[in-house]
């Protein structure tokens, strides 16, 4: 039986980027909040000082800040004719866990998605005709909100990071030195972009030799220290390339650790209780109001949690996975297309090109995990996509984030992966070479989707969440035509050889591609073709709040946290101003 | 609710293990995080700070082998000493202690699966899926190694694999990288080399505090200085050699290793 604890305003289930936005917005309103987190307390000091944050093996390989999925995976397949298995060890993606979560073992890089990224639908429609939105499947849709909107929220998450970068484009003039392909901006970054290493540089100058538009990297491992709008102070990044995987230990990296819980864990009408694993959201008879949630702690008691707002921020997945155990909106159903619940899941189609040198020093191991100068004339609709049998696109960047050696060592076409002939690869080349990335869009498709598997089971007893995804031939042609463009830079700099790592083949959950899964809970102007709207509010149940990229009707060829923490601020306003006054649907149905 | 007045220390240890949920583990009792079911905790009124908890790597310490029987051991230095030989440009992965490291990341945690999800039921599954054994870490490299012997007792007239020339034993390594070699007990041959190979180079190119990469010698083939954490004055130094020899924790200034 569970206990019934005191009634809070708002309970905020999951304590990493979105959670710690939201708690601070609505603790500064003035309501008693609660954050339940199912992982550990973190701090710079205790769990990744200096002295000991750069170990590979205990955080990249032993997955030491990461979700352990012993007793808690997903199940994964490519497509309804396979049966999902678990996913017995974590590759793919690196899903986070604990205070801070993704926040503190991120890249930093900081990006704003195009004003046509969220016109998906109607712009590739109005420029190439309604078969461009639905050939392969497809089933894209408009976000229901515009970059116009959300330019004042980019711009708070910008200043609470000290985002580090130059404005491309800022009040509609577009600005030497930035990416001349962005929305407008109502502001310059916070602090200026970080000095470029020798890779980075050498990449600039031969995209600027071939006509396209480089530019330092926005990020958010800061290139001179910085004092945020909460009065949280970060140093300047150290470039100890021990960055994405990895916590800084220099107080350098914006994280919610570095920017947001110096100011909110001070605050009375703010409590965390971490080992704390939101089980469901309890609903009213009705189904139209949730009354709270019921939790586990790690000590196997259950509480139920009275709140008059619930905000999920548990990462998409298990965002996705609690909606669907607490029975808010209807679930997907990929055979009718109907329902929403699961809907729209997708991911990020990333490729790469490594280049390698006789005669310069790259140095890998400078690193920090946005230091890239990077090209977006390829992205989203930056270029005519006539004839060439996709949409959407991707940012080239030729990065480098660290010269990890387990992870990190780059061997030219044609060496095996092991022997001999791998080790003398590696010590010719380790200091001598480095990547490009080709960070790709990926549209959402029909067969795509989320849903809870018929088998396997968590040690609650709960259900595991089911994911069904593979790349279509839309996102196999755009990686294609892309990654020819990315090498196309890697040939320009002259080096003695680079290798194509195109993305081939299905999806597979073994090598690690990124964390920046998307989808199931997506955003739309009307509860028939989505589960929450523009404020991140439930259609169905008014006081439930999904953040997160689950919100994302499809994923854009950007890192995703830019606009996911656009999407919380904005959906924290719209509590604070409207829905507290009188709660209720914000937008009619 | 009154923001409690309290030093830190004080906060952490009053307020904050007194509060709803109730529960609270002796604090002196390390917890490392990563680890299911540290005690549940409630935080108000400030940011805790946990003195003297610095969650310290989990190093290694002694020479003897903890996992692997004599005979397992053969097998293994057999083995890795292919995956990474030895000769003049570096270490090889024996040379480098990576047996030593397999042995004692087996005997622990990534041995036990720690961080799998092992429980059933168990099909096969695509190549896409990944590891779908019900086998931990160290249940695997039991049962491979028996199972391997037992392949080479029948292939190569009653020979244990440690007893194969360099040759025959990269041939059978490459057979089990590409998944030609079926064989018993359950052992799917390509995880296993997947696994070994991905564990020996985590024993090569670790740090020496997990027992492998001796006096950090693969890092000195490379080029890797190790742990530093600042190089802000070589960033616009493009393209110089950075004359940093390698460091390892236990080498760095200010380093404790007293947990
Ligand atoms: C290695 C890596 C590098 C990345 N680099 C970048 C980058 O450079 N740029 C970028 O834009 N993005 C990057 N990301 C992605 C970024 O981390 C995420 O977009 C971001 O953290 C998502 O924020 P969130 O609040 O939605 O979820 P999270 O920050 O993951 O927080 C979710 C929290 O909810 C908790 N939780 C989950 N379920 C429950 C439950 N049932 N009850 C209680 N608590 C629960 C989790 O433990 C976690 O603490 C990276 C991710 C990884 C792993
Ligand atoms: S690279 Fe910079 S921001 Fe990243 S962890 Fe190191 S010091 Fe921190």
């Amino acid at each position: 039986m569970a206990t019934t604890l005191k009634p809070v305003d708002a309970v905020i289930v999951g304590f990493g980027w979105t959670g710690a936005i939201m708690g601070q917005q609505l603790a500064d309103a003035g309501l008693d909040v609660l954050a339940l987190e199912r992982g550990p307390w973190r701090d710079t000091s205790t769990d990744f000082a200096t002295g000991f944050a750069q170990d590979e093996l205990r955080y990249m390989w032993r997955h030491h800040l990461f979700q352990n999925v012993s007793d808690d995976t997903l199940t994964i397949r490519n497509n309804t004719s396979q049966t999902a298995l678990p996913m017995r060890h974590l590759g793919s993606f690196l899903l986070g866990t604990g205070v801070g979560s993704g926040g503190v073992h991120w890249n930093g890089q900081i990006w704003r998605f195009l004003p046509s990224d969220f016109l998906t639908k109607s712009h590739n429609e109005q420029r190439y005709g309604k078969k461009s939105v639905t050939d392969y499947d497809l089933t894209v849709q408009d976000w229901g909100v515009t970059y116009e909107e959300l330019e004042p929220h980019y711009n708070s998450f910008d200043v609470l990071c000290g985002t580090s970068g130059k404005a491309g484009n800022l009040n509609g003039q577009v600005q030497p030195g930035g990416n001349p392909f962005e929305g407008s901006r109502s502001a310059e970054y916070p602090t200026p972009p970080m000095p470029q290493t020798y890779g980075p540089t050498l990449f600039g100058k031969a995209a600027a030799e071939l006509g396209r538009h480089p530019f330092p990297h926005p990020t958010g491992n800061l290139s001179q220290p910085y004092v945020n709008n909460l009065g949280a102070q970060l140093g300047a990044c150290t470039y100890c390339g021990f960055c994405e995987k990895f916590g800084c230990g220099n107080y350098s990296k914006a994280s919610p650790q570095t920017t947001v819980l110096p100011y909110l864990m001070a605050k009375p009408n703010f409590t965390l209780r971490t080992e704390c694993e939101v089980l469901k959201v309890e609903l009213s008879p009705d189904k139209k109001q949730a009354t709270g949630v019921t939790y586990v702690n790690s000590a196997g008691e259950e509480f139920f949690q009275p709140a008059n707002i619930v905000i999920l921020s548990s990462y998409i997945l298990q965002n996705v996975r609690l909606l669907l155990l607490s029975g808010i909106g209807t679930p997907y159903d990929p055979a009718t297309g109907q329902g929403v619940v699961g809907k729209n899941y997708a991911y990020q189609t990333m490729s790469s090109v490594n280049v390698f040198f006789d005669d310069k020093l790259i140095n890998p191991f400078i690193g920090a995990g946005a230091l890239a100068t990077v090209v977006d004339d390829f992205n989203g609709d930056n270029f005519d996509h006539s004839g060439l049998g996709f949409i959407g696109g991707a940012y080239i960047a030729g990065m480098v984030t660290g010269g990890r050696p387990i992870e990190m060592i780059y061997t030219p076409q044609g060496t095996p992966a092991w022997g001999k002939a791998w080790k003398h690869a590696a010590a010719k080349n380790y200091l001598r070479s480095f990547s490009l990335s080709v960070h790709g869009s990926c549209m959402s498709h029909r067969g795509n989707y989320l849903d809870l598997d018929p088998t396997y089971r968590d040690i609650h007893g709960r259900p595991m969440l089911r994911m069904t995804f593979d790349f279509t031939d839309n996102e196999h042609k755009m990686s294609d035509y892309l990654t020819d463009r990315a090498a196309e830079i890697a040939k320009a700099m002259n080096p003695r050889e680079i290798k194509l790592n195109r993305r081939i083949g299905s999806w597979s959950v073994v090598p690690y591609q990124t964390t920046h899964n998307t989808g199931g809970a997506i955003m739309g102007d009307s509860p028939a073709n989505s589960v929450v709207n523009k404020y991140l509010q439930s259609w169905d149940v008014h006081n439930v709040f999904s953040m997160g990229a689950g919100a994302f009707p499809q994923n854009a060829g950007y890192n995703p946290t830019g606009t996911l923490a656009a999407l919380a601020y904005m959906s924290a306003q719209a509590i604070v101003q409207q829905y507290l006054k009188q709660p209720g649907p914000l937008v009619q149905a | 609710m009154d923001k409690p007045k309290l030093d830190r220390r004080h906060f952490l240890l009053g307020s904050a293990v007194a509060a709803t949920a109730g529960v609270a583990g002796a604090l002196g009792a390390k917890v490392h995080d990563g680890e299911l079911g540290a005690p549940p905790r409630t935080y108000q009124g400030g940011v805790p700070w946990q003195e003297g908890l610095a969650d310290a790597p989990p190093g290694v310490s002694g020479t003897d082998y903890k996992f692997f029987t004599a005979a397992e051991r053969e097998f293994i230095e057999a083995a890795v000493s292919r995956l990474i030989p030895n000769d003049e440009v570096g270490p090889g992965a024996v040379e480098a202690n990576v047996p030593f490291f397999l042995d004692r990341q087996l005997a622990g945690p990534f041995g036990r699966g720690d961080h799998y999800y092992l429980g059933g039921p168990w099909a096969k599954g695509a190549p896409e899926q990944g590891y779908q054994s019900r086998f931990s870490p160290a249940q695997m490299y039991r049962a491979a190694i028996g199972a391997i012997n037992k392949y080479t007792h029948a292939n190569h007239n009653g020979a244990d694999f440690a007893k194969l020339s360099e040759d025959e034993r990269d041939a059978l390594l490459k057979d089990f990288e590409a998944g030609k070699v079926q064989l018993e007990d359950g052992v799917d041959a390509k995880a296993f080399f997947t696994m070994l190979l991905q564990n020996t180079k985590e024993g090569y190119f670790s740090d020496p505090i997990y027992g492998g990469n001796k006096d950090m010698g693969a890092w000195k083939m490379i080029g890797f200085p190790g742990a530093h954490y600042d190089y802000r004055e070589w960033v616009s130094r493009h393209g110089e050699p950075v004359p940093f020899p390698p460091v390892g924790f236990k080498g760095r200034p200010g380093w404790n290793s007293e947990t």
